[in-house]
């Protein structure tokens, strides 16, 4: 595989040709925020805050499904991304119920540690306060549709590493929320195998271990990569 | 079926055809208000009158002028009836062996046709629109074949690029490019789509075309077909058009009988089969990444791009995709030459558009003119203007699209020139405002439809629109601040910038134009700040 | 050096944030050589000066009379500082908004499930009415700094007054940042 050279935010770096704008920012301990997307899983794009500007193009690219090329200019930082970063995040702080103060993944949310690291401290516009469930019907877990992005980690996770696909997006626009088996309680979903990846996948606590209060849900999100990696790598076979 | 079999069934069709002809429109503006009725009147008077073997009743495809329908035509070159009643049935038929007909007749003359210059409407009106043999009468078919026998599908794209053909969806794509990027890559299962989920609130291009001529997109898809290596072709309607979708399988199965789709079409090796899939309903459907989903049996959302479906469209295989209105050109851009397309409309726009001319405009209807045409002409002069009022504003491209005020009316009608001013050609949906309306409320309208037309997958459509619909609630309805304004522009940009698909990077249009023309309608219902609402911070005096 | 005049000010909150600033210990004697406290839940003052320098305000915007006091506040204050989670986001008191205006939310409480006499708390001048639907304090009038955090922790507290008693616009560091 051939290795191309680009800039990322004034720093040369190298990488693998295909490898995306996200994978080798990281390599390079440069930080481009992201909420959809999860190592070993499929990308979804849908989050939106990974978009970066690359010279040359006109429009804002996400770097979770932008391929690295020869002599790219790539900037992640500038004052505009900034503020839409901002205010997508706005966005998603309107959207449900995020009060962290009584969440289960209160100092081990994404969305939480986003808000702070990238300065958005308040939302200027106004919060939908949608009335929305909370399905504790599983024996082992529960999902809180308030606190949900509707980033389809949990979604990909379940179909991709698990083989189940007992998750998936029903609805649309605002009204779209993810279901178990044909939106059922989730503890009627024959297909779901309660191996509990969606949980570690859930970035917020719309996804929890039943039992947990506020501030227990701590998640490994680490493992979903690790199983993906051995498993291809045949890690467990002698 | 060959060449001399395909001229035989022409003219014996021709020969069978009565002298006079009463084109009754039975597309669906005149079907609601009666067409139907009228139909059978006349073939039941043409039947009492004893003048079966002089008069027939046809029932046609669209005749332009929806906004005075039911319409007849008594053809050839006979007058062009209004408003017709089933109770004028026999003095229409009348008419047709000479006696004065006691029935409205529409001036023929008057700019609203004899500006039109029709190609994709070419057969549209003039033909039974469920017969495949006066669609090969009028020279149906003749395209594919001469592409089929005479031309290599290299040379079929080399036409289409000639022809500086663009796509109608909306975007303006060359369409040529697009062929030729499908032809290019490597044989194997290709598809051709042809994109029928026109959604635009006012606009009825597409489906009027499916409804009155489906032969003509069945067989711009054929070609499209040979040209690009693909021999699966899907159209994708919405459900919403289900007579579009009735005259488009019943045409398909003509087709296949005679040989002109299905296997070895016109006995040549190539085969192209097409099959009808139906929307459910969304919106972001029309989107091609979403369309493609839809038509695999998935969740209708779209996707990145890259991969251009050209690469890797419907099941990871190079497809196609292209407007009902692109394919319906293709046919006569192949029987005139390219010389002759790209002879019409401006140096960038080549051809003519089909627009739906709805709103405060006198003549609503179907009007197809050559690019270039200026918008005072197809709305003033063609539409008649506003009925005891004056323009304000044309919205075009729907809501993707956005206002043009009345100062800018001269502007030619084409790809570039309606971008520079803020909008875009779109599907053709034209929408005429008259100075009663409101701008707000339409931005607001058209967001409202964007908000409930999300697919829900990225956050900046989702949220952003109903961020935006209540910014834009709040003002219309005077409870809104200055404040709540400069969100809303902050809004805009960063919704167009940051949506993943078409829907959402074009939703904040229709804000973003009526803001640049018509700004002062929002700051008038701007509520004013109270003494302590719009307190800046104070230096402090600090220690 | 004239000192600066602070406030503080508890409106729907649950006056967490205030304990917090007890949490300041023995800080709050260095503050206290800095600020005239003017008003506060934690000393007797009846009425909101007419001239504050900076004031710390916890709690959303709940009801009639903390809305009252926002706009008093903010007439009388040179710098506000929304105080914690509640004034931010409206956080824990805002959670009645998903379940409907006001009176939707009385009802079942008052009314469905009352006892004997089942009635809305409406005495009037007494009780203060709700509004329909709780709000961040920004949404009410303009604030000048937020201090996120449910409660906001003494360091954090610290260092927004530090930076202002030095004279400059108040810096949170990425952790001091988080909500909840």
């Amino acid at each position: 595989m051939s290795v191309v050279t680009l800039t990322i935010d004034e720093k040369i770096v190298s990488a693998q040709e295909g490898q995306t704008l996200l994978d080798v920012a990281r390599e390079n301990a440069i930080d481009i925020p992201t909420l959809c997307h999860l190592d070993g899983v499929s990308e979804a794009a849908a989050c939106r805050l990974c978009l970066v500007e690359v010279v040359g193009t006109s429009r804002l690219l996400p770097a979770c499904v932008t391929r690295a090329a020869e002599g790219m200019v790539v900037h992640t930082t500038t004052p505009k991304l900034v503020e839409y970063r901002r205010m997508i995040l706005e966005l998603f702080f309107t959207e449900r119920n995020h009060v962290c103060s009584v969440c289960v993944a209160n100092s081990a949310c994404e969305l939480q540690a986003l808000a702070a690291s990238q300065g958005m401290i308040h939302v200027r516009l106004d919060y939908l306060h949608p009335h929305l469930p909370v399905d504790t019907s599983h024996q082992q877990f529960g999902i809180d549709h308030n606190r949900c992005i509707l980033c389809t980690r949990c979604v990909r996770a379940c179909d991709e590493i698990e083989g189940a696909h007992t998750w998936d997006v029903a609805g649309r626009g605002i009204h779209s929320r993810v279901i178990t088996d044909l939106a059922q309680p989730w503890g009627e979903a024959t297909s779901c195998t309660s191996c509990g990846k969606c949980v570690q996948a859930c970035p917020t606590g719309a996804l929890f271990r039943q039992g947990s209060t506020v501030a227990e849900m701590q998640k490994d999100r680490e493992q979903l990569a690790f199983l993906v990696r051995a498993r291809k790598e045949k890690q467990w076979i002698s | 079926m060959d060449r001399s079999e395909l001229n035989d069934l022409a003219q014996r069709e021709r020969a069978s055809w009565k002298p006079a002809r009463l084109h009754c429109c039975t597309a669906s503006g005149c079907l609601a208000t009666g067409a139907e009725g009228v139909f059978k009147a006349m073939k039941q008077a043409i039947t009492d009158k004893g003048l079966t073997d002089r008069v027939q009743a046809v029932g046609v495809g669209c005749l332009g002028l929806c906004g005075r329908g039911p319409l007849v035509q008594l053809a050839p070159q006979g007058p062009l009836f209004e408003q017709v009643s089933a109770e004028q049935a026999p003095s229409m038929v009348g008419a047709a062996v000479g006696e004065s007909p006691h029935a409205a007749i529409l001036d023929t003359a008057h700019p609203f046709f004899s500006s039109q210059l029709k190609i994709v409407c070419e057969t549209s009106g003039e033909i039974d629109s469920e017969r495949i043999e006066e669609y090969l009468a009028l020279g149906g078919y003749r395209a594919l074949h001469m592409a089929l026998t005479e031309m290599t599908p290299a040379e079929v794209v080399q036409t289409i690029s000639q022809s500086g053909l663009r796509g109608r969806g909306g975007a303006g794509y060359p369409t040529g490019l697009k062929w030729a990027t499908v032809a290019k890559m490597p044989p194997g299962p290709k598809y051709v789509v042809c994109n029928g989920d026109e959604g635009d609130p006012g606009a009825f291009m597409d489906r009027s075309v499916m409804e009155s001529d489906p032969h003509r997109v069945l067989e711009g898809m054929a070609i499209a077909g040979y040209a690009v290596g693909a021999t699966q072709g899907f159209i994708y309607v919405r459900a919403e058009y289900p007579l579009a979708v009735e005259r488009l399988r019943k045409a398909i199965n003509q087709a296949k009988k005679l040989g002109v789709l299905g296997s070895g079409v016109f006995e040549t090796p190539f085969d192209f089969r097409v099959d009808v899939r139906i929307g459910a309903g969304a919106f972001v459907c029309g989107e091609e990444t979403a369309l493609m989903a839809s038509i695999e049996g998935r969740r209708g959302s779209p996707r990145p791009r890259p991969p251009y479906p050209a690469e890797m469209g419907l099941w990871d295989r190079p497809t196609l995709i292209n407007n009902v209105e692109t394919f319906a050109n293709v046919p006569t851009i192949l029987r005139k030459g390219a010389d002759w397309f790209a002879s019409i409309g401006t140096e960038k726009s080549k051809g003519t558009k089909v627009f739906s001319l709805t709103g405060k405009v006198r003549n609503t209807g179907l009007v197809e003119v050559p690019m270039g045409t200026s918008l005072r002409h197809i709305v003033e002069v063609m539409g008649g203007g506003v009925e005891g009022g004056s323009v304000k504003a044309v919205q075009t491209g729907g809501p993707s699209g956005g206002c043009i005020p009345a100062e800018f009316l001269d502007t030619s009608v084409d790809y570039e020139s309606l971008a520079q001013l803020g909008s875009i050609m779109g599907s053709g949906g034209m929408i005429v405002m008259d100075q009663t309306t409101n701008m707000v409320e339409v931005a607001r309208f058209f967001m409202e439809f964007c908000m409930d037309e999300s697919c829900g997958k990225c956050i900046p459509c989702r949220v952003g629109t109903v961020q935006m619909h209540r910014l834009l609630s709040k003002i219309a309805e005077g409870k809104a601040t200055s404040t709540d304004l400069a969100l809303l522009e902050q809004l805009v940009p960063m919704v167009s910038e940051t949506s993943l698909c078409g829907l959402g990077q074009t939703a904040p249009n229709p804000v973003k134009s009526t803001l640049r023309y018509f700004r002062h309608e929002y700051e008038e219902r701007l509520r004013p700040m109270t003494s302590t609402n719009g307190r800046v911070p104070l230096p402090l005096r600090l220690a | 050096m004239d000192k600066l005049k602070f406030a503080t000010v508890w409106l729907g909150g649950c006056s967490g944030c205030h304990m917090s600033f007890l949490d300041l210990d023995e800080w709050l004697i260095e503050l206290a050589d800095r600020v005239e406290l003017v008003y506060s839940p934690l000393m007797d003052a009846k009425k909101f000066p007419e001239d504050v320098d900076v004031v710390l305000v916890e709690g959303a915007v709940a009801n009639q009379e903390n809305e009252e006091m926002a706009h008093r506040l903010r007439k009388a204050s040179r710098y506000v500082i929304a105080f914690g989670d509640c004034a931010v986001t409206g956080n824990v008191t805002a959670l009645r908004n998903p379940l409907g205006l006001a009176l939707e939310v009385l009802r079942p409480v008052y009314l469905e499930n009352g006892d004997a006499n089942p009635r809305l708390p409406d005495e009037k001048g007494i009780v203060p009415v709700l509004l329909d639907r709780v709000l961040p304090l920004h949404q009410v009038i303009p604030v000048d700094c937020y201090l996120p955090g449910c409660p906001p922790d003494a360091p954090r507290i610290r260092a927004v007054l530090q930076d202002l008693l030095d004279g400059k616009v108040p810096q949170l560091s990425v952790e001091q940042r988080y909500f909840g």
